[in-house]
């Protein structure tokens, strides 16, 4: 053969470059991928090493003594009167005979600053409301300590900083570390947070009123937008004829599910709040927003399950007698009901971590109440996430991160299941 | 009055039922009485509609009419309604009287089924329209809202005015006044971060769309596609949050120790952030397009002694084109109407600037602000909150519209 | 065999798996330089699956593997050393479907040219896009049109576009894998027209469903079943006297 123009030397210098490109092509993609991934570590390495600590909290085990004369002087057992009564005191008198030795009153505020007062109060003022008889009689009950004890045992407030530049004062610190010593001060699992309402204490503060809001929220939201997303579905795939109309029901369809979801928010102010008048903060508005903000979701969804069957099984129900509408309910529909929970479960993740549409139906009202029902005020557990990261204390913070370990946990689970479901949906055909 | 309703709705629920089960036991005793009669040879056939359907024929009707009663009265008497007995009465006589009559039509000729379903098509066609509906309340409320608006600012002095301090206008001899409500800054703002986003989650999303389509094997796709999509299902919030908490601080501190200061909210932090937010909305987009260029194309390209990258760059991207930029778009709407992220790491006072270093801030964090504080909801302050939203939402509108025909045509040209 | 020139091509036990599937059956055959080569069998005999294993085509499907020997003009092609890059300008090839890129017919002409840097001018490339396309009998139908997308073409017109855009690398050979199944008669007339002028400068081998294609533009034949090579013979002997019965049974239509 003749010398080949492709293997002449330039020809193989010009490959070599060649492959060189393909080479650092390559790494670029290997970039991107490794850029996503990482920034996907950092978030989720900043939010749980902040959050993780949050879920087990400094508690303090201190005998308190209920005497007569503080709570109730005139020797009543008036509910009313003992709601009011100065439980302050109590807590106060325990944590000063824990060293006696202070006497001056600076230190003694300090000192009283080591456990959480309204922590304290509200638990003793629960106890003696629900059985008087305690009254006169010491007890020995669990509070939580002060956030900033917390804080500082769990090692976020530095030793060494300057006293001037710490919330928590070097005599606090001796104080503490006593405790400690002498098992008083005992680190335990945080049930607070998974059982309190909102509060303006750190310590005290917890999902539980954002949890049920968020519960609530998403069962109307499902309620709604499930029968709505799927029969949107059914009626575009299957009944619908082809015309200008339908063609326009689609094209919505596809657009709203791409639309920001702060106008959602927006339409579930002028029409919900402010034209129909229905009460702000509440779940059954928050409900009806998202389920608007999901159903297109679930339309898309649906359609590609719909879509997704093979048309032999109509054609066969069809052959057999059955109508067109039996055809789809009792043949089709059962075989999409995978595809249509997967596309549920996603949308429903979606609605979950909403929290721009429910700002503006009111949703950030600091609720401290568990909510009882869906026309109650209440929050969402994103919205408590926002509400608790504009507050700068590391207290917060740490919680803030809790909130969200817990939230994306759950968006997880949902998403799992619904990408393990697709995955034994997909193996199946 | 909302345990009561509950136990009204149950009630009709109850009745609806009833309905059903009298009448679809009242259809199979017609059914054998006629086979009986017929010497049990009748065939099935000779039945236009199953039994169970003269049941739901019932029950359609009975839910219907009693559901219209509960209205009526609720409409006439208020909530009030549910403690009169009279009402009460009138519901279950309804369901009752309903139930009577569907029942004396039951015969195999008439048509059950066929009504059912027609039933079934109108309920279908209802839930279908209700998305025209929210699309129609979205523009009337907007647009209502804005006009209102409009009426104490001209539409030019908001669409182009240089200054935006909507908060100062608050007072009554002032709003109005010129300037206050100009959106440019809140529109430049925007668009500034959007363009941050974007420079990050275009190339990357891009990137690893073509190297998991094309480069990675099944087993390694299997692991790093839903690791990137977890980034999709991570809410904007938990975004903002890490903003917030951990990468503003960090641009803050790697531009001290070039020498120069930042603040800690930045239209470079909160565009980041979101950039990497969107970067599965783009890959995944992009993997569809790219997945849809015929193979053949690819072989072409190959036998022609291509490499990959050189395939991929000037022949599998050529032919993809049309729906990448379609995928571009949905990003932008995406990075333009997003809230939180913004709202917690991009600042809120007007700043009209082009250095993604200062802080600017967005139509979405705008609205936000405006709607939350409390405020008298007639005023011009609140009522702006609209007309921006109007204009996020026509812009959006136009993306999508525009991104989904591109991407449908050119689905449908491969 | 009646030829005496070197073989292009020299195939030893050629098997190929698609994982734990044998597609072929250790093929032995040479191919000879010049003149067309037909490839015939029927459905699934493996005859696009051989055709695809002399520009490593196989390489890119995941799975699959190729094992013994092809030489071409005696070198290796399965050596590892080898760039398939570089063979398969060498090798250029025609698929089933009309496979024009979303480009001008121009641009199409003249992709392969720029990646593998055959012109160092602008000029330069303008002759070799026109020599190609003239080679391919296309230039008197698009000179006017270069600038238009090559998807614009009608089928046999693309088709022609994909053979002048092979041609443009100056490959030595040009597979074929039934290039005129999507065509209607006109275009495949013309198509194998064209096909008669390329053997004077090209080894071809041609895949063909079709018989009477096989007959009219070939000069040796080979007959695939289930992925055996049957028999190998001039396109004459073979459509004339078949020396193994499954090839007679397979040319008189009695198996398909």
């Amino acid at each position: 053969m003749t010398e080949k123009a492709f293997t002449s030397e330039a020809a193989l210098k010009r490959l070599k470059k060649r492959r060189g490109k393909e080479w650092r092509f390559r790494l670029w993609g290997r970039a991107a991928i490794g850029f996503a991934l990482a920034a996907l570590a950092w978030l989720l390495i900043s939010i749980v090493g902040t959050g993780y600590t949050a879920f087990q909290q400094n508690f303090m085990t201190l005998e308190f003594e209920l005497s007569e004369s503080v709570l109730a002087p005139d020797g009543t057992r008036d509910p009313e009167k003992l709601r009011g009564a100065n439980y302050r005191r109590i807590v106060q008198t325990t944590m000063y005979e824990l060293f006696p030795e202070v006497t001056d009153r600076k230190a003694k505020q300090e000192l009283f600053g080591l456990t959480s007062a309204s922590g304290a109060t509200n638990k003793l003022r629960q106890m003696v409301y629900k059985n008087p008889d305690l009254i006169g009689k010491t007890v020995s009950v669990t509070v939580p300590a002060s956030d900033q004890i917390d804080q500082l045992l769990k090692g976020y407030i530095k030793r060494d900083t300057d006293e001037s530049r710490r919330k928590v004062s070097d005599q606090q610190i001796a104080w503490a570390d006593t405790l400690k010593e002498r098992g008083i001060i005992k680190k335990k699992f945080n049930r607070i947070l998974f059982m309190n309402p909102d509060s303006r204490d750190p310590e005290l503060a917890g999902i539980a009123s954002a949890v049920i809001g968020s519960v609530m929220i998403l069962v109307v939201a499902f309620v709604l937008a499930f029968p709505i997303g799927v029969g949107a579905a059914i009626y575009l795939d299957e009944f619908a004829p082809k015309n200008k109309f339908t063609d326009f029901i689609e094209i919505n369809i596809n657009n709203l599910a791409a639309v920001p979801s702060i106008v959602f928010g927006l339409l579930g102010l002028a029409v919900f709040l402010n034209f129909m008048g229905m009460p702000r903060s509440i779940p059954l508005v928050g409900g009806m927003v998202l389920a608007l903000r999901v159903f297109p979701t679930i339309t898309i969804a649906t359609r590609s399950a719909l879509q997704g069957v093979s048309p032999s099984i109509v054609d066969g129900a069809l052959s057999l007698g059955a109508s067109h509408t039996q055809a789809v309910f009792q043949q089709k529909l059962p075989l999409a009901a995978p595809g249509i929970l997967t596309g549920s479960i996603i949308g429903m993740a979606q609605a979950l971590g909403e929290t721009a549409p429910l700002l503006m139906i009111g949703m950030v009202a600091f609720v401290t109440e568990v909510p009882n029902s869906i026309t109650e005020p209440a929050t969402a557990l994103p919205v408590q996430i926002f509400l608790w990261s504009d507050s700068a204390e590391r207290a917060w913070a740490e919680r803030t991160s809790a909130a969200i370990i817990v939230l994306l946990v759950v968006l997880i689970t949902m998403n799992g299941f619904a990408i393990w479901l697709r995955n034994r949906l997909e193996q199946r055909r | 009055m909302g345990q009561i309703s509950i136990y009204m709705m149950l009630l009709i629920a109850v009745l609806t039922i009833g309905g059903f089960v009298y009448n679809r036991s009242s259809a199979l005793g017609k059914f054998r009485a006629a086979r009986a009669a017929a010497g049990g040879k009748m065939v099935s056939s000779a039945w236009h509609s199953q039994a169970s359907y003269h049941g739901y024929f019932t029950a359609w009707l009975v839910a219907l009419s009693t559901l219209a009663v509960f209205i009526i009265g609720l409409v006439i008497n208020g909530q009030g309604m549910v403690f009169n007995g009279l009402w009460l009465a009138a519901i279950i006589l309804t369901a009752l009287g309903v139930t009577i009559i569907t029942g004396r039509k039951v015969s195999g000729t008439f048509r059950a089924r066929t009504y059912v379903e027609r039933f079934i098509h109108g309920l279908l066609i209802c839930l279908s329209v209700i998305a025209v509906l929210t699309t129609l309340g979205i523009i009337a409320s907007l647009l209502f809202e804005s006009l209102r608006f409009f009426r104490e600012v001209p539409f030019m002095d908001f669409l182009f005015g240089l200054q935006w301090s909507p908060q100062t206008a608050m007072r009554a001899d002032q709003v109005g006044q010129s300037g206050s409500f100009g959106a440019i800054p809140v529109f430049a703002g925007t668009f500034l971060i959007m363009l941050v986003a974007m420079a990050i989650a275009g190339p990357v999303g891009l990137m690893i769309a073509i190297y998991l389509t094309e480069y990675a094997s099944a087993g390694v796709r299997k692991w790093i596609k839903p690791a990137i999509e977890i980034l999709a299902g991570v809410p904007t919030v938990v975004y903002g949050f890490f903003a917030l908490l951990t990468f503003a601080p960090f641009v803050r501190g790697f531009a001290e120790t070039l020498g120069f200061s930042v603040p800690t909210q930045s239209a470079l932090a909160a565009g980041v952030v979101m950039g990497v937010m969107i970067i599965p909305f783009v890959s995944s987009l992009s993997s569809d397009v790219i997945n849809s260029v015929p193979q053949t194309l690819r072989d072409g390209s190959y036998a022609l002694g291509a490499t990959e990258s050189e395939t991929m760059k000037k022949v599998v991207f050529t032919a993809a084109l049309p729906g990448i930029i379609g995928a571009f778009m949905l990003a932008i709407s995406r990075a333009i109407g997003e809230t939180m992220i913004v709202y917690m790491a991009a600042g809120k006072a007007a700043n009209l600037t082009a250095n993604p270093f200062e802080a600017v801030t967005t139509v979405t964090v705008q609205i936000v602000a405006l709607l939350t504080g409390d405020s008298d909801f007639d005023s011009a302050k609140t009522l702006v909150a609209f007309a921006l939203g109007l204009v996020l939402f026509v812009i959006t509108l136009i993306l999508n519209v525009v991104a989904l025909t591109v991407v449908r045509r050119y689905r449908a040209r491969y | 065999m009646t030829e005496t020139t070197k073989p292009k091509f020299t195939c030893r036990d050629v098997r190929v798996h698609y994982g734990d599937f044998e597609a072929l059956h250790g093929i032995d055959i040479d191919i000879p330089d010049h003149g067309v080569t037909a490839f015939i069998g029927p459905s699934g005999c493996g005859k696009s699956t051989f055709l695809r294993t002399f520009n490593r085509m196989n390489d890119t499907i995941d799975g699959c593997r190729v094992s013994g020997q092809i030489l071409m003009d005696g070198e290796d092609i399965y050596d590892k050393n080898l760039d398939p890059v570089l063979l398969r300008a060498q090798v250029g090839m025609v698929f089933q479907k009309p496979n024009p890129f979303p480009k001008s017919i121009y641009d199409n002409v003249a992709y392969g040219p720029r990646i593998h840097g055959l012109t160092s001018s602008k000029a330069e490339l303008d002759v070799l896009v026109e020599k190609s396309l003239r080679r391919a009998g296309l230039w008197d139908e698009v000179k006017d049109r270069l600038k238009l997308s090559g998807t614009g073409l009608s089928g046999g017109q693309q088709q022609r576009l994909v053979i002048a855009r092979a041609i443009a690398v100056n490959p030595e050979v040009i597979l074929m894998d039934e290039p005129a199944s999507a065509l209607d008669p006109i275009a495949t007339a013309k198509l194998e027209a064209l096909i008669e002028e390329l053997k004077e400068r090209y080894c071809i081998i041609i895949v063909t469903h079709s018989m009477a294609q096989a007959a009219r533009v070939s000069d040796k034949t080979a007959f695939f079943y289930m992925g055996d090579l049957i028999e190998f013979d001039n396109t004459d002997k073979i459509f004339t006297n078949p020396g193994n019965d499954r090839t007679q049974d397979y040319i008189t239509g009695r198996t398909g």
